[in-house]
Order: C-alpha cells, then structure tokens, then sequence
C-alpha cells in the first residue's frame, strides 16, 4: 500500500513544484542583465508599496476586530448577538466585487460624486484610487479572519484568570491590559498574519484601485509582454512569501505554551459597558454599515439598474454554467489528489511524510497571479498542448487548492481511530478493500465539505482564470473583471450577486453550526 | 486565635433567573480561623465564596470584611478593592508569566528590592524557590497549586479564598498537597474560607464546617459538632453516610428493628423517629436466628465494610476488624454498640 501512496504523491509534489520551480531556476539562470531589475527604483517601490499596504491593513483591522471581538463576546453591548453573527459577513465578499462597489460609489463620476454634484455642485472628490482606497477596501474585506481568530480565543479563555488578576488587586481595564491582551497574543498573531496574506495575494483590490503592489505589477508587467520582469516579481513574491510561513511556523509553535488549564468551568459575567454603550453601538454600526450594508445596497442598486436598463446579460447562465462545471470538476480532482497524501501523511506519521506535509502545504499563500504565470511559463516553453487549455487552469486550480482540500480531509480523517481501520484488518480485510468499507464512508461528511470548500474558493479565483482560462471561456469572475474595467457597472451586478450568494452558503452553515453548538 | 470577627455575612440573597442559588445565608469567620464550605455540587457553596470575593452581587443581604461593609443594598466594592487573596479551582496561573511574575502580580506599589524579597520569601514558603523562571506549562499539578497559593498570599490578604483548591489533583498527591497547604495557613495564621465538596478533605482543613444544601445552611461548628451533633438530616446523611433506621419513643428509650436503643430523648412516648447510624454505631455477631443478613462484604484494607439486610428491608452498614471475615449469607444479630449519644430525627 505504501509505495502505491508514496508514487501518487510524488506525481502530486512534481505537479505543484514545478511551475514554480521552473521559474525559480530560469530566472535565476537568466544572466546578469535580468538581475538589474532586482535594482530598478521601479522594484523596490513596488515593495515599499506592497509592505506599507500590509502594514496598514493589519493594524487597521486590528483595531477594528479585537474591539468588536471583546465587546460581542464579553460585554452587554445591546444587540450583541446580532453583531455576533453580522460582522465576520464580509468574509463572503470576494475582493474584486468590494473593490468594483466601492469605486463605482466613490469613484470620479461615482454614484457619491453624481449625487453630491445634483445637490451642491460638488465637481471633484478626493481622490480613492491607490493608496487610500485600497486600505479602506482590503481593511473592511479582511478585518474578519482577526476577528474570528480572537473571538475564538477570547471565548475559549478561562474567565477565572481574568478574576484572579482582579482579586490581586487590578480592576476591569488593567486586567485586560495585563492578562487579557497578553493571552490573546497569539490568536491576533495568527490573524494578522492571515490578513496580511491576504493582501499580499490580493489581486481584485488593488487592480481596480490602481495600487501597484506585487500582484498587479506582475499582471501589468505580463500584459504588457515585460516578461522576464514579470517572472522577476514573482521571485521575489515566493520569497517574501517563504518568510511569511516561516513566521507562521514559529508563532504556530509558540501558542502551543499558552494552552494550559482545564477550561472554563463557567460563563464569564458580562461586563457592564455603563455610558461607554453608546459609543459601542456607533462603533459597530459603523463597521457593520461601511463593511456590509453599503457594499449590499451598492450591489443591489447596480443590478436593479441593470435590469431597467436591460443590461443583465443574456449569456449570464452560460457563464454559471461555466463557473459551476470549472468548479465542480476542479474540487472534485483536487479533492482526489489529495486523499491519498492524506493517508500517507497521517497514517505514516515520519520525517518523510511530514517534509511531503509542509511541501503540499507551501503553495496555499501564493498568489493565483504567480502560479498563473508560472504555468504560462512552463506552457509556452515545454507545453505548448496544454497552454490555454482547461487542464491547465485545472492544475493552477491544483496548486492554488489542494492545501485547502488536504485540510478538510486531514481533519477528518485524524478524528478516525486508526484501531477502526486495525479492527477491519484483524477481521480479514485487504489494506484497499478497508478503505473503501470503512475509511471512506466514515471520511464521507469531510469529503463533502472539503469538496464545497474548495468548488467555491475556485469559483470566486480571479486572477489565474483570467490569465489561463481557454479564449472565450468566461466564469463568473471574469465578466465582473471585464465588465468593471470598462465601468460597465450594472453589468457586473448580477454575476457579482450570484458569487456572493453562492459563497454565502458556507458562512450560513457555519453560524447555524455555531449556535447549535452554544 | 482570637475571637475578633473578620467576615460577617448576613441573609445573603443570590438568585439565577429561576434557582435560588444562595438563600439567606448567614455566618461569620473568626480571624485566623479556616472555614469549610461543604455540600454536594449545586448547593451555593461556590456562590457563597464568590459572594465573599466580590465577582457576584448578593441581591440582598450584607457582607462585612474586618470593619469595612464592602456588600449591601447600596455599597459594592470591587473584588480588586476587598484585599483577598483567591486560590481557584483549577489554578488560574496567568500563562504568559513566569512563577515569579505570576507570584509578583498582585505586588503593586512596592520597590523592586521589596518585590524580588517578599515573592523569594513565598516561594521559599511553598517549596519552590528554585522555579522562579519556568512558565506554569512547565509545572506539576501539585507545582501550580502551591504558584497559586504563593501568588494569592503575597500581597498579605486579610482574607483568604479557595475554591475547591485541591479537586484538580490527583488522590495520592492531594493528601500531601493538602498537609503542606493547611501548616502553611496556620503559621502565617491566615484567615481562610474554602469551598470543598469532598467530607473527608473538610474535616481534616477545616477548623470549623458550614454544611449547605441548596441554596440553605444547614450547619455551622466544629468538625466534632458536626459529625456527632447533627442538627439536620441532611447533615447526618451527608456526613459519615449515615443510614436511618425507624424507632418508637418508648420508656427507657427507642424501640427499634435491632432491639431497644437506651438513650433518653426529650419526645413524647410513641414519636415515630428515625435513628442516624454510621458503621462505626453498628456491631453483630454470627446468628442462626438472628435479624439480620450480611449481603455484601467490601474489603478496605484497614477494616472490612460490611452491608445488612434487616428483615424488613432496611439496610444497615457496619465496619469490623480487617482480621474478621464473615460469608455472604451468614444471619447475623445485629445490634447497636457505640458509648456516645446517637443523632435522632423526628419522623
């Protein structure tokens, strides 16, 4: 059974390695004239950018999320349940539709501007592209995953110690400076670190905001048929990237020291907000209208004025169809490919097995653009068969995925007892004719969401379907893509809708579940 | 010990939506005196402490620490304003500070000198001076409970609270754990109120019990008191696993199941009554006629544990000599053996 496994998982590690690797290697080897580019101003403005939006991004969002987390988990903030559940929402919104609503509201010639200009002959707003509307956009879509990762802990958190900081003397606001903040640590580290993936991959966002970060001035160089600098910019995206998950390791090994004790015995008693009420309520309407409400209405106007205008596009269901039948396939493969080095990972715990753990994993913080041109790459020069074909962007969606759909079935199947599978063994089954009378069925629930998982995330890809996709296969995305760069807004209302329906569907079986388990 | 009172509470009142949690509790804590708290889970105990400590607002009632009201119908104080010293159930050493900040913690206003003395002084106290630098992670069960303990002392608290300190550790290290803890509080004559739902561990850490039962106290005094002056029932029971046995007021005592109990009751002749009786009261003898049948036998290593089936039903329990070893299905007589006055309750 085990070197079956271990041949499948090498084909799987040669097919997400290579792309990339054979970049790594061309550029490198691509002489020194190439490497001159590593010096351009151009380069290190591209990174001065990337970082500083990463940076504002985080800090604003966590001083959005911790506030919001503690006054929805610990205080009796009116509503609070409702706020609860309101504002992780978000999450839902991919970036390119938050980024397309937010420059048709407040664009020049924006729904703002239009309206402010019937009313007091405002000609000119300040402006929202680069900088400023890029922050403001990737801060409302991304300040959830800190909000959810310390919402998480500040629950999980033991509510007697925050009593023994008081009972030796320190009052409510000294407590949470001292004990409180200092225990969620680790949570918010991991958060941050989440959004600041998520802006370092972000490709919606900043190129329909104008804001060179890595991403867009990779996609700008490519189009543009600078090449090599594209390929130069990926190089240095991985490498950042390396460093990223090299700190996510260690923050990962050190939260390990802050699990100790036996859990909370009882629910903490809510803290009385007295006068400070009102102002947390504003706070949270706020949040809750900028992030939520106004992104809604915006989609909501666009459609309905697309419909007036007659607009909505004919071919809108053959291009559902398209993202459906792109998705469907693409989690089903995916999903696939990752069963086996699954198994081989958490069956045969090694070093082998764990080093084929951390490769598989490597790819998830890349982003689509890099893969995307990577393959581009590989294609045009060794493939050209494949180039602009659908299993193409199937292996982009391979390499994007697998570690999300390794993921959902890595947790289920660590929840089977391998003395399940032992038992089947003793009882006179064959290795394969176990997996599939017990291993399987028990892993069935898993499967099935891990499959959902993974069939919308490719849904809502942007990037790499526009640059691999075959000629005239359009998706979702990509007409909302296309309709937004040329300003037809009410054009990509519907296509827009019908993504954050979709990716709805997982968020609402997450907050039933959720309250379930209260 | 002196006398002086250094916590009164009084007709304390405590309701969760529709549970009573505490129901008019009253009862004083001498100072230097340790104060069990004893119950089955769900009887107030916990709350009573809680009360005490500030982290839950009596609905009514009055709370007194040394002179100060810090609880009635218009004063609250915080619990960081009523000087006590708490020691949690399962610890609550914060986990991103060293033994020696967790210790240090509650030291404020004090120089580093004065800081770096007083926690080296607790931690000699406890027994782990030389921890100083590791993380509670790092720790023994038995390690973190004396941290806690070290930590709740160090800013010298008029009063000290523990809930159900020792139900985290394991049986073998908890008799220990308990020793050291109780010479601790007594050489520094600490005033302590303890919750413990475990007899055993109350009778050996308390120098007086208050016995509660949903919401009520039902008793109040000496371990002694307690045990042989049950003044309800429920104490008798909870305590010493009594069994009751029914008796007739008669002249010259109480006619019962196994003959006739010569103690002199203040009830009129013919008050149906039952008998608390603990193994300890009961003796029998190997009987073909007698009244009782032996239906179980426990092994306890010190002394055998064995169950009576009195011909009515009733069931009896009776301790004897290791050494003495009786067949399940013997008929015994069964009588009642003790030289101190039983607990009787009116039926």
């Amino acid at each position: 059974m085990t070197p079956i496994l271990w041949g499948f998982s090498i084909l799987v590690v040669i097919a997400i390695l290579l792309p990339i690797t054979y970049l790594i290697i061309r550029v490198m080897g691509a002489g020194s004239d190439a490497w001159q580019g590593l010096l351009r101003p151009q380069m290190f403005e591209t990174i001065a950018r990337t970082a500083w939006l990463a940076i504002a991004v985080t800090t604003v969002s966590a001083f959005i999320a911790v506030p919001i987390a503690w006054l929805t988990v610990r205080t009796d903030l009116p509503f609070r349940k409702m706020w609860a559940i309101l504002t992780p929402l978000p999450l839902v919104i991919p970036s390119y539709v938050g980024g397309y609503l937010f420059a048709s509201a407040f664009g020049p010639r924006g729904l703002l501007q239009q309206l402010l200009e019937t009313l007091f002959g405002v000609t000119r707003l300040p402006e929202i592209y680069g900088f400023p509307g890029a922050m403001l956009v990737l801060t409302l879509l991304s300040y959830p995953y800190i909000l959810l990762s310390t919402r998480a802990a500040l629950s999980k958190l033991d509510p007697s110690l925050e009593e023994a900081s008081r009972s030796l003397g320190y009052g409510n606001w000294s407590t949470f400076w001292r004990v409180t903040l200092p225990l969620l640590r680790p949570a918010l580290g991991a958060g941050s670190l989440l959004v600041a993936l998520y802006v370092l991959r972000d490709f919606g966002v900043v190129a329909i905001m104008r804001y060179s970060t890595f991403t867009r001035a990779i996609y700008v160089s490519y189009t543009s048929f600078d090449r090599s600098q594209a390929a130069l910019l990926s190089l240095v995206v991985v490498l950042v990237t390396l460093v990223f998950l090299f700190i996510e390791t260690r923050t990962l090994s050190r939260t390990k020291y802050f699990q100790i004790g036996t859990g909370q015995a009882r629910p903490p008693a809510l803290i009385q907000l007295g006068y400070w009420r009102l102002p947390a309520l504003l706070f949270c309407v706020t949040v809750v209208f900028a992030s939520l409400i106004l992104p809604s209405g915006l989609l909501i106007y666009w459609l309905i004025r697309g419909l007036r205008a007659g607009e909505v596009i004919p071919s809108l269901g053959l291009i559902a169809w398209n993202s459906i039948s792109a998705s469907a396939i693409g989690a089903i493969v995916i999903l696939l490919a990752a069963i086996p080095v699954v198994i081989l990972i958490v069956r045969r715990p090694n070093k082998a097995t764990l080093l084929l753990h951390r490769i598989t994993y490597s790819t998830f913080a890349l982003p689509g653009v890099v893969i995307a041109l990577a393959l581009v790459f590989f294609g045009a020069n060794h493939a050209p068969w494949l180039y602009q074909t659908f299993p193409m962007l199937l292996l982009a969606y391979g390499i994007l995925f697998l570690p999300q759909a390794m993921g959902a079935v890595r947790t289920t199947l660590l929840q089977i007892s391998p003395n399940v599978e032992e038992a089947a063994r003793s009882l006179g089954r064959h290795p394969v004719q176990v997996f599939f009378s017990v291993t399987l069925p028990l892993l069935k629930s898993g499967l099935i969401a891990g499959a959902s998982l993974v069939f919308l995330t490719i849904m809502k890809e942007l990037p790499a379907t526009l640059i691999l996709a075959p000629i005239g296969f359009k998706t979702l995305a990509t007409s909302i893509w296309s309709a937004v760069s040329e300003a037809f807004f009410a054009q990509a209302a519907a296509p827009a809708l019908l993504i954050v329906l979709m990716s709805s569907l997982p968020m609402a079986y997450f907050i039933l579940n959720e309250k379930n388990v209260e | 010990m002196t006398d002086s009172i250094a916590v009164h509470c009084e007709n304390l009142i405590k309701r969760y939506n529709d549970t009573q949690a505490v129901n008019q509790i009253s009862l004083d804590v001498k100072t230097g005196e340790i104060l069990a708290l004893l119950g089955p889970s769900g009887c107030g105990k916990t709350t009573t402490l809680r009360l005490i400590a500030g982290f839950e607002k009596p609905d009514s009632g009055r709370i007194i620490i040394g002179e100060r009201v810090v609880a009635d119908s218009i004063t609250f104080v915080p619990p960081e304003k009523r000087g006590i010293g708490m020691v949690f159930q399962d610890h609550a050493l914060f986990p991103h500070l060293t033994v020696f900040d967790n210790v240090a913690f509650g030291l404020r206003g004090k120089t580093k000198t004065e800081i770096r003395s007083i926690v080296g002084e607790m931690l000699h106290m406890v027994g782990l001076l030389s921890f100083s630098k590791r993380y509670p992670h790092e720790l023994s069960g038995g390690e973190r409970q004396r941290v806690a303990l070290a930590r709740a002392l160090a800013p010298k608290p008029v009063l000290v609270l523990m809930d159900e300190p020792f139900s985290s550790l394991d049986a073998d290290l908890r008799t220990e754990v308990r020793e050291h803890v109780r010479r601790i509080l007594k050489t520094i004559q600490a005033t302590v109120v303890f919750v413990t739902h475990d007899q055993e561990e109350a009778l050996y850490m308390g120098d007086r019990l208050a016995v509660l039962q949903k919401g009520h106290l039902e008793q109040i005094g000496t371990p002694e008191e307690i045990f042989h002056e049950s003044t309800t029932r429920f104490v008798a029971e909870f305590i010493g696993d009594s069994d009751f046995l029914k008796g007739k007021i008669v002249k010259g005592g109480i006619q019962t199941e196994i003959g006739l109990i010569k103690q002199l009751v203040d009830l009129p002749l013919a008050t149906q009554v039952e008998i608390a009786l603990r193994p300890d009261d009961i003796d029998f003898q190997i009987d073909g006629s007698g009244n009782s049948l032996i239906i179980e036998r426990f092994f306890r290593g010190a002394f055998n544990l064995y169950r009576l089936r009195l011909d009515s039903g009733q069931i009896l329990h009776a301790f004897t000599e290791h050494t003495r070893i009786l067949p399940v299905g013997a008929r015994v007589q069964a009588h009642v053996n003790t030289d101190h006055s039983l607990n009787i309750f009116s039926a």
